[in-house]
This record gives C-alpha cells, sequence and structure tokens, in this order.
C-alpha cells in the first residue's frame, strides 16, 4: 500500500544491479539528497551543525570504513580509534606543512596515508582470525595512541602535546579554525560523506564486495573459486582504513579544531563506533548511516528529555545513556544482529503486503 | 581402446580427447598416516572419471592434492601435458579447475546470484578504482559475467530462488546452487566431491541429469566421487578404485566391476 513494487520491471542485469531497484526507494534517495544540498545550509545554525550534523556525517564515513571491514570482510577490528589518530595527524602534518594547499586534497591524502598503515596493521589478519585478530588490532590501537602521544614531531613540538587546526579553506572558503561558517564546514563534511557512501556502495556490489563477502562467510571456499586471501583482507584494510582516515581528518580539522590524541582517538571511540555498526547494521552501507544516527541524536535527544523537559540532573542523564547504550546492544545482538537495516528490510517487506498480508 | 593417446569416441558418441591432467606416483602423508600410496591415473578430455573406494580409502585427500589443498610428499601432478608446481588452491581455479565439496561450502549470507556470481570472479578483472566509479568498465563487466551466470542458472533450473539467501535455502538445492557456483567458472576440470550425498532417489536422478549434461553441453571434464553404485555406473566412462590409500581397479565400470580385488574391498574377503 504505502510501498509499491508491482508493476515495475526490470529488463535489463544494468537495472537490476542498480542501487535503488525501486522507483520509489530512488525517489526518496535524490530527495534526501536534494534536501541536504539544497535545503539545509540555508537553515543550520551553529549548535545544529555542531551537535548533529557534523558529529553523524563524519560518524558514519567512519562506520562505513569499519563496516567494510568487519561487516563486509569479515576481520573484526578495535583499532578505528588509531586509524582515526592517523587520518588526523596526517591532516594535521600536511596542513601545516602546505598551508596553501586545498583542504580537500589534505583530506583525502590523509587517506591515502591511513590506508597505507591500515594495511600494514592488517597483516596479521593473514594468519589470524576472530577474537584475536581484535586483540592485534587493539595492539594497533593503543601503539598509535602512545605513538602520537611520544614523538613530538607528530604534534609539532608544541608546549601542550595538542594538535591544534590552523585557518585553512578551500576554493576560498574557510573550512577549519574558530572563524568558520556553519554552512561551509556542512557541505564539506557532507561531500565527503555522500561519496564515501557511493563509492563504498559501488564497491561492495561489484566483485571486490563479492571477494570479501566470500572471506567472511567462509574464506576456504572462497580461495577454491580463486580469490586471494592476501589481496582480498589487505584491500579491505586499506579501503577501510582509508575512510576512517578521512573521518579522522575530518573529526580533527573541521569538527574540534583541537585534539589531544588520548581523549579524542582513545579505545572508546573504537567501541563507539563498532557499536554504530552493531546497532545500525553489519553488511550494510544504509545501517552505518542508521547507526551513526542513532548514537549521535541518543544523547541529544537524551539531553533535551531529560535536563531540559524533566528537570533532571545532568551527571544522571549522562549515565542513563550509557545504561541505554549498553541494554541496546545486547538486545540487538540477541534480537537482531543485522541491526535497524534489517528492522528496516523487514518492515519494507511488510508494508509491501499492508493492509491484507496473506 | 583406452590406451589410444589421441583420444577415442564412446558407445554414446561423445568424443573423449587425450589426457588434461595425470596423477604420477602421488603419495600424501598426515605424520605416520598414509593417506594415498603411491597412486597414479589420468583423467581424459571430456570424460566423466568416477573415484570410488570404502570409507576412509583416500578419495577426497585424492581430490584435495587436485585442486591444491594437499600438496603430496612425493609424486607429480601433470595438468594439460606440464608438471604443475605445488600452488595455492585459488591458483589451481585459475588455471580452470573448479570444484564443490562434500559438506556444503557456500557463502550463506549471500544471494543465490550472488553465489554463482562468486564463481565468475576468476574472469573479473576491473581494478578498485574503476569498481568505485561502477559506470563504465566495472558496469559492462558485471553485465557480461551477469548473463553467463544466468544462462548457468537457467541450465540448473534455479531462477526462482535467484534472490534467495543461500541459508534458507533446502539442503538439495544447496547441493545445485553449490554445482552452479563450480560451473560459472567455466572450468576445463570440475571436481565433485559426493555431489548425491544425502539425496533421495529423484533428487539424485536430477543431479544425475545435471551432470551428464554438464558433460554434453559444455564439454567440460569431470571428476567425481560417489558413493552410489548404481550412480557411478551409469555415469561414469572411467572408474579408479581405491582402498586404504592404495588403487586396486581403473578401468570402464564393467571391468571395474568384475574385478576380484574391487570384489574383495567391498564385500569383504575371507581370512583363513
Amino acid at each position: 500500500m504505502f510501498y509499491r513494487e508491482a508493476g515495475e520491471f526490470r529488463t535489463t542485469y544494468k537495472e537490476d544491479s542498480q542501487t535503488f531497484p525501486i522507483r520509489f526507494d530512488r525517489w526518496r534517495y535524490y530527495f534526501v539528497l536534494f534536501v541536504a544540498i539544497c535545503v539545509i545550509p540555508f537553515m543550520v545554525n551553529d549548535y545544529w551543525v555542531n551537535s548533529i550534523f557534523l558529529p553523524f556525517l563524519i560518524y558514519a564515513i567512519a562506520a562505513i570504513g569499519l563496516n567494510i571491514l568487519v561487516g563486509y570482510c569479515g576481520q573484526v577490528s578495535l583499532g578505528t580509534g588509531g586509524f582515526m589518530a592517523v587520518g588526523a595527524y596526517a591532516c594535521y602534518k600536511l596542513m601545516t606543512a602546505f598551508p596553501d594547499v586545498s583542504m580537500f586534497i589534505h583530506v583525502i591524502l590523509a587517506g591515502v596515508i591511513t590506508a597505507g598503515v591500515g594495511m600494514l596493521f592488517g597483516l596479521p589478519s593473514l594468519r589470524i582470525k576472530g577474537f584475536y585478530l581484535a586483540v592485534a588490532t587493539l595492539a594497533a590501537q593503543f601503539f598509535l595512541v602512545w605513538l602520537f602521544n611520544r614523538v613530538p614531531w607528530f604534534y609539532n613540538y608544541s608546549a601542550s602535546g595538542q594538535i591544534n587546526a590552523p585557518e585553512r579553506d578551500t576554493f576560498g572558503i574557510l573550512i577549519t579554525g574558530p572563524n568558520t561558517e556553519a554552512w561551509a564546514t556542512y557541505l564539506f563534511c557532507l561531500i565527503f560523506t555522500v561519496v564515501s557512501a557511493i563509492i563504498a556502495r559501488n564497491l561492495t556490489r561489484g566483485s571486490v564486495g563479492r571477494k570479501w563477502m566470500a572471506i567472511r562467510d567462509m574464506d576456504i571456499a572462497a580461495e577454491i573459486i580463486g580469490v586471494n586471501p592476501l589481496t582480498a583482507k589487505l584491500s579491505a584494510f586499506a579501503i577501510s582504513s582509508f575512510f576512517v582516515g578521512i573521518s579522522g581528518a575530518l573529526f580533527f580539522s573541521v569538527y574540534l579544531g583541537a585534539v589531544e590524541v588520548g581523549e579524542a582517538f582513545g579505545i572508546n571511540k573504537s567501541f563507539l563506533v563498532l557499536f554504530m555498526i552493531i546497532i545500525g547494521g553489519l553488511g550494510s552501507i544504509f545501517g552505518s548511516f542508521a547507526g551513526a544516527a542513532f548514537l549521535v541524536l541518543l544523547p541529544v535527544a537524551l539531553k533535551v528529555v531529560g535536563v531540559d523537559w524533566l528537570g533532571w540532573p545532568t551527571d544522571i542523564v549522562a549515565h542513563l545513556q550509557l545504561v541505554i547504550v549498553g541494554a541496546l546492544i545486547i538486545v540487538f545482538l540477541i534480537a537482531e544482529p543485522h541491526g535497524i537495516a534489517q528492522l528496516w528490510r523487514v518492515t519494507k517487506e511488510k508494508l509491501r503486503l499492508w493492509p491484507f498480508p496473506h | 581402446m583406452l590406451d589410444q593417446a589421441e583420444g577415442y569416441t564412446t558407445a554414446d558418441g561423445r568424443r573423449i580427447g587425450p589426457v588434461v591432467m595425470e596423477m604420477k606416483n602421488i603419495t600424501l602423508r598426515f605424520g605416520g598416516v598414509e593417506a594415498i600410496k603411491d597412486i597414479s591415473f589420468d583423467i581424459r578430455e571430456g570424460e566423466i572419471r568416477a573415484i570410488i573406494g570404502p570409507n576412509g580409502a583416500g578419495k577426497s585427500s585424492m581430490l584435495n592434492v587436485i585442486s591444491g589443498f594437499y600438496v603430496p610428499q612425493e609424486g607429480q601432478v601433470f595438468y594439460q601435458g606440464q608438471p604443475r608446481p605445488p600452488m595455492k588452491p585459488f591458483q589451481v581455479a585459475r588455471q580452470g579447475i573448479a570444484r564443490t565439496f562434500q559438506n556444503i561450502a557456500l557463502f550463506e549470507g549471500m544471494s543465490v546470484l550472488d553465489n554463482v556470481m562468486t564463481g565468475r570472479l576468476t574472469h573479473m578483472q576491473t581494478g578498485l578504482f574503476w569498481q568505485s566509479m561502477w559506470k563504465g568498465k566495472a558496469e559492462q563487466e558485471e553485465t557480461a559475467n551477469r548473463e553467463v551466470a544466468e544462462k548457468i542458472i537457467d541450465f540448473l533450473e534455479i531462477q526462482a530462488i535467484r534472490k534467495t539467501p543461500v541459508a534458507r535455502l533446502p539442503y538439495g538445492l544447496k547441493k545445485r546452487v553449490e554445482l552452479a557456483r563450480a560451473l560459472a567458472a567455466e572450468p576445463s576440470l570440475l571436481l565433485l566431491d559426493e555431489p548425491m550425498a544425502g539425496m533421495n532417489v529423484e533428487e539424485k536422478e536430477d543431479m544425475s541429469r545435471f551432470i551428464l549434461d554438464v558433460n554434453d553441453e559444455f564439454g567440460t571434464t569431470i571428476a567425481l566421487i560417489e558413493h552410489d553404485m548404481g550412480v557411478v555406473m551409469d555415469l561414469s566412462d572411467r572408474v579408479v578404485v581405491m582402498d586404504y590409500g592404495k588403487k586396486i581397479g581403473d578401468g570402464t565400470p564393467d571391468e571395474v566391476r568384475n574385478n576380484q580385488d574391487v570384489i574383495d574391498a567391498y564385500l569383504g574377503v575371507a581370512h583363513d
């Protein structure tokens, strides 16, 4: 009733393999994109951008990256925070070394550098799997944070040990630093998020995506049909780290502006992004967005409801948030391991038949 | 007749070509256990070659040697006339050898179509950059390979379950999907490890028909392991019989049926 598929026929394989094969989905996608690009930039203020849109867009990129590795290729990683730190510090070094280059280039190069580091730490995945690999990536997390704390070259020998984003622009528009406009930072991050999502979708629906999923589902069978586990796993690590690095660079330069590595990119960040893809849905690009939106919006919503409406103390609301997230993760793991994305899929199936389910 | 190097024509008019794969004095040990002892046999182009034997005879090990899982301690594998160096399974796959497993080894999280498409991976070469763009090269390659995959799907009559996740399928269909995935690679040699294990008579008949059709229509060389003697004798052109890692018989089904060693191995022999 709400969701019509009847009367839609796809007569070519090309039509069948598009991202949104159903016309209704396609129009909704164009509509969301239109609102995001043409309406929101004219309406946002600093509060909306800094507390909702920027964290959502940036975490969405990180979640897409981690989802490629964990959800599609089945390689568990707890090193997301560390790889985000690599992106952030790479971006910082590039920004200070080449002040005249556009921020676009800096962020992309930061992603490329993180991809290299990710591949390096992905090498153990060729030998170890599951929990053991998770522990190996945990080592990456702690090592990278330690490295950026201890080696002064990375923070340009600043006295505080922090890194601060200098003012940089792209096409003459300020993107980083204290004097940025809300719409500029929003659009800058939006472009990266949309392009990342499109690239991730294109990769996962094509042959490399099938290689990753084959490795995830049964690595022996994958090898027997001609998948080289070395290139498949390392490409997953590289591309995952590329996105995570971009999100780290944006997180530091556009969103926070100043970063102390242990605080901003600690193990908590790794878990937060992992929770996002578990709640959102493993192996789904939409799930990455849903999880990021959920975990970004939950604290904001709780604060509005708890502190502003009900007048509870702030610390109780903050603790309540931890309780709710913890409970939700358990509920999702038991009831719906495929997350919000699967709930959405099931709802669509139901809506297709509603109100006559038989 | 079997000695003719250039091949021969069978009674039902199929052309059997020269030897494509030759196993020479293969010995495979796991520690002190000799799974395969000094076995030699060959597989000719276009034939259906069966490997039979009681449980634990080393049949599956033999198949694993062919597909590159195990590297034999002694002996040499010749493929298309060339001695084959020790290879990883994915390299063997790229040489055009596909296989199915005794316990189904499908990708449970993917749809039937995606599973069959993974069989095409050895034929898909587009680089990561073009794939991330999708439009252009990657899309063309996807469509071209999809056509081949759909041909196989039609051939094995699994069109209706194309988009179903494999985890939801019943056993018999899973076996068929696995065959489809192996066939999608357009292999020159197809290895089937007990393709009819756990099937009822009707499913066995279907599967036998598919195997014969594959051999007939695509000219695929097939080596299969099977326990059902009726099926083996009906399907295969030549049979290797193994027992305790040794080869005890080799020849046409009729020759093997009348071989005293084979009868002893299957029915037992009086010790006195």
